[in-house]
């Protein structure tokens, strides 16, 4: 640790000042503390629209005929959009006339069938929501111990191996014990990989950025090397055998709606961690270590023993969330069971502020934004990708909030203002 | 006491012992695994090499297996006693003389009985590692003058979308470049607004601007380059240019003077960052600013203008790279087809400690082992090649750990200028 200089610790300071805000978020604190983010998504949108129309071939050519038929060519570009948002929309909330008369049907005739079709939507959003809230606590927590984990995408990988190991492995076994040990294998696999890094930086100093990044190769070549063999299907196929039921996650609703209790236990480790930072000594002494390695060590604090323990519980974070995607959606380790979810983690804790609460509501927005994607893709022929290019810019107005004061002449307000990571998180 | 003491005047501590011990440890599995049934077999390293119809001719290296092995044991043995005797406590230079032989010492038991055109896997290395060099450069400018560019990933892929499309439009591929190096600093541009104008975290800023660019690049690729396909056909990759008199020296030729002109700018870039960051007064003055903003600014620095600038460069870099990847080797545009590479990057500019020299021999290292990786696999070794893929990644965390140590970066990296 070099010796820190003023803007470092002026911005340390305001990190407490968000800290305290964030304790006590009522009323009219929330209100504002939300404007902005709501805001950002809200610009985010607007940007994604102008970019389908420009993106659509026939808005363009009609834009070409702008003076000709000015109507027409506005008119055309508000369908396009619209046609665009609404499949958005129904594709992650579902369609509301459609809910509402299956609710109608099933309350006359008690036939349950059209309300699971049309609350598929929402429950698809949902259980694309669970690993990003995993996820993204996990990048949060190791923000908090001012650590930068970019690895949890890897710590993901290695805890689908290990819980669809344990899935399918072991037979027999009562549900009550099979299923907790099959997440505990994750959870493990995941902190192991954490702690790697981790512990490489507490003993040797060395970088855990490039550390966790170097990860995340080894466990995507240790995936493929086990799919490919050691754990393959006997038909060789690059996927594990299914896992038994025993190690399921439990659907919630029968199929064809797929959400699972994995939901519920997002919500508990979201609840767990704030617990763990905010009321235990160990999650103050992380705090304390992200955000001042120096009075932390002269508070008497062990540096090194708090670097490690947050990486391993980070990686047992991440590893958690490959355990529920396995365990409670795939119910077998496949190469793609992850599209990313370990990087767009990083996004999430941002936007999230590393806080708990934060990161839930950051995962329910994207993963709302990517379960309506498909349907937009479908329906109205814009790409999924467009999603990516709405979260990117999210993130940039989140955390450049001038930008949006401006655009809507806000005031500004102390508690908009993001929690710093610090540069390479040394 | 008196033991420890002992060990104090021979600059003992048990970290070196159990260094020099491992050591010691590889040249006996040198000796004994390695060696096995060796005997009478020989390693042929073939130096001719042929490339894009050129045939510069070399005689073949041929070693006999066994007793290569034998020797190159032996030196690991004398390494370890050599540093457990040394008067110095770090053990950092025995640790990458080991490694070198003991990956001298694998190919050549891998190329056991067989042959294995080394000219051809040097090529190949410096190709792959060029990418990675030049984000490693890319970043380094940005640091130096204390802003964290993560985004080079991004940057890498508008630039390399961007060339494409221009060189299949025009129909130029020095055109393409330029224009790719232009989207680079485009987006350097909405990094350097983003994290010295608004003071936005820097890490923030450049994860956005990852996320945002592999978004527009895919996007346009699904709704325009997979409509309009002409729009993604430069036609042709940038030929290698021969360095006439200089290409045809044998095995040097190929490897170092027949190559895109993208590898010789490389080469200048190296070189000019060399003497611009140490040898120039704007070098100072952006040193000045990554280590120290406030006494820079004290001094009459314009901090924001240098870190503009600084960042202006890496972008374009990161252009440029992303330029290489696409009309430089690939020929084409893919999704995400950066995989990386940025990252990479960084981990190599971090392992040479933000200098360019250990920059682009970080880059070497990964560029070398992957194609050592598809070499190896040729010859069957009989080690699965996922495996095999892991060495680059796992050989980079040993040299972070054991080589490095604790990196010093530049004191202001990372932290928003605020002028009072």
């Amino acid at each position: 640790m070099c010796s820190l200089s003023e803007e470092q610790k002026s911005s340390q300071t305001e990190d407490v000042k968000v800290d305290e805000q964030l304790e006590d978020v009522s009323g009219k604190g929330l209100f504002v503390s939300l404007r902005v983010p709501f805001l950002s998504v809200f610009t985010g949108l607007l940007i994604g629209a102008i970019i389908i129309a420009v993106s659509n071939a026939e808005v363009v050519a009609a834009w070409k005929n702008l003076f000709q038929d000015p109507i027409g060519a506005l008119s055309l570009t508000w369908i396009t959009v619209r046609d665009a948002y609404v499949a958005l929309f129904e594709g992650s909330f579902g369609n509301p006339k459609t809910i509402v008369q299956a609710i109608g049907v099933w309350r006359d005739t008690g036939e349950t069938r059209a309300v699971l079709d049309a609350l598929r939507p929402i429950s698809e959003s949902l259980v694309i929501s669970t690993p990003y809230i995993f996820a993204g606590l996990a990048v949060a927590l190791g923000f908090r111990g001012g650590l930068f984990n970019i690895g949890a995408e890897g710590q993901l990988f290695v805890g689908g191996l290990a819980s669809a190991f344990i899935g399918y492995a072991i037979k027999g076994l009562p549900a009550y014990i099979h299923l907790p040990l099959a997440l505990l294998a994750g959870i493990s696999a995941g902190a192991i990989w954490g702690a790697i890094p981790g512990y490489l930086k507490a003993r040797t100093g060395a970088h855990e950025v490039i550390n966790t990044i170097m990860m995340n190769y080894i466990a995507f070549r240790l995936t493929d090397f086990l799919l490919s063999g050691p754990m393959a299907r006997p038909d060789g196929l690059p996927i594990t055998p299914e896992i038994a039921p025993s190690a399921y996650i439990p659907a919630l609703l029968p199929k064809p709606v797929r959400i699972h209790y994995g939901f519920f236990i997002a919500l508990g480790a979201a609840f767990l961690v704030y617990w763990f930072l905010w009321k235990t000594t160990s999650g103050l002494e992380i705090r304390m270590v992200g955000a001042n390695p120096r009075a932390a060590k002269y508070a008497g604090v062990k540096i090194s023993k708090n670097i490690v323990l947050a990486m391993g519980l980070s990686g047992a974070l991440a590893g958690l969330a490959g355990a529920n995607q396995v365990l409670g959606v795939d119910h077998r380790m496949v190469r793609a069971f992850s599209t990313g979810y370990g990087f767009d983690a990083i996004a999430l804790a941002l936007l999230g502020n590393s806080h708990p609460v934060g990161v839930v509501l950051a995962s329910l927005l994207f993963g709302f934004l990517r379960g309506g994607a498909a349907r937009m893709q479908s329906m109205a022929g814009v790409p999924v990708e467009i999603i990516r290019i709405i979260q990117g810019m999210v993130i940039i107005f989140v955390a450049a909030p001038a930008i949006i004061r401006g655009l809507y002449r806000l005031k500004e307000f102390r508690s908009e203002e993001a929690v710093l990571s610090r540069g390479w998180g040394s | 006491m008196r033991a420890a003491a002992n060990l104090e005047k021979y600059h003992l501590n048990r970290r070196k012992i159990i260094v020099s011990a491992l050591i010691l440890l590889v040249g006996i599995v040198d000796l004994l695994f390695f060696m096995r049934g060796t005997q009478g077999m020989q390693s042929t390293f073939v130096l001719t090499s042929q490339r894009a119809g050129v045939e510069i001719s070399a005689p073949d290296l041929v070693l006999p297996t066994g007793t290569t092995l034998l020797v190159l044991g032996i030196v690991v043995i004398a390494v370890a006693i050599w540093n457990l005797l040394r008067r110095d406590e770090r053990d950092t230079l025995a640790i990458a003389m080991v490694s070198a032989l003991v990956i001298v010492a694998f190919l050549i038991w891998a190329t056991r009985g067989k042959s294995l055109n080394l000219t051809g896997m040097l090529v190949s290395s410096l190709v792959r590692a060029t990418p990675i060099a030049l984000a490693a450069m890319s970043g380094l400018y940005s640091e130096r003058s204390g802003v964290v560019n993560i985004g080079i990933e991004g940057m890498m892929l508008i630039g390399s979308f961007t060339s494409v499309v221009m060189a299949s439009v025009s129909g130029n591929l020095f055109l393409g470049v330029i224009a790719g190096i232009l989207a680079g600093m485009l987006f350097g541009w909405l990094h350097g607004v983003l994290s010295i104008k608004y003071r936005v975290d820097q890490i923030v800023s450049g994860t956005g601007i990852i996320i945002l660019s592999l978004g527009m690049t895919s996007y346009l690729q699904r709704s325009v380059l997979n409509l309009y396909p002409e729009l993604n056909q430069p036609g042709s990759v940038i030929a290698a240019f021969p360095i006439p008199g200089l290409y045809k020296i044998p095995v040097i030729g190929p490897l170092l003077f027949n190559q895109s002109p993208i590898i010789y700018a490389l080469f200048i870039l190296l070189i000019v960052t060399r003497i611009l960051m140490y040898q120039t007064r704007w070098g100072l003055r952006t040193r000045s600013v990554g280590e120290h903003p406030k006494a820079a600014d004290t001094l009459g620095i314009n901090v924001f203008r240098t870190r503009y600038v600084s960042v202006l460069i890496s972008g374009a870099i990161a252009g440029l790279a992303g330029a290489y990847m696409s009309i430089g080797a690939a020929g084409r545009f893919n999704e995400g087809m950066s995989a990386g590479k940025g990252f990479l990057g960084l981990a190599a500019m971090i392992f040479g400690n933000w200098n360019p020299g250990g920059a682009f021999l970080g880059a070497l290292i990964f560029g070398f082992f992957d194609s050592w990786q598809e070499k190896l696999s040729i010859l069957q070794v009989g080690i699965p090649v996922d495996l095999l893929g892991m060495a680059p990644y796992i050989a980079t965390m040993i040299v972070l750990a054991g080589l490095i140590g604790r990196s010093r970066m530049p004191a202001a990296d990372g932290q928003p200028y605020k002028k009072e």
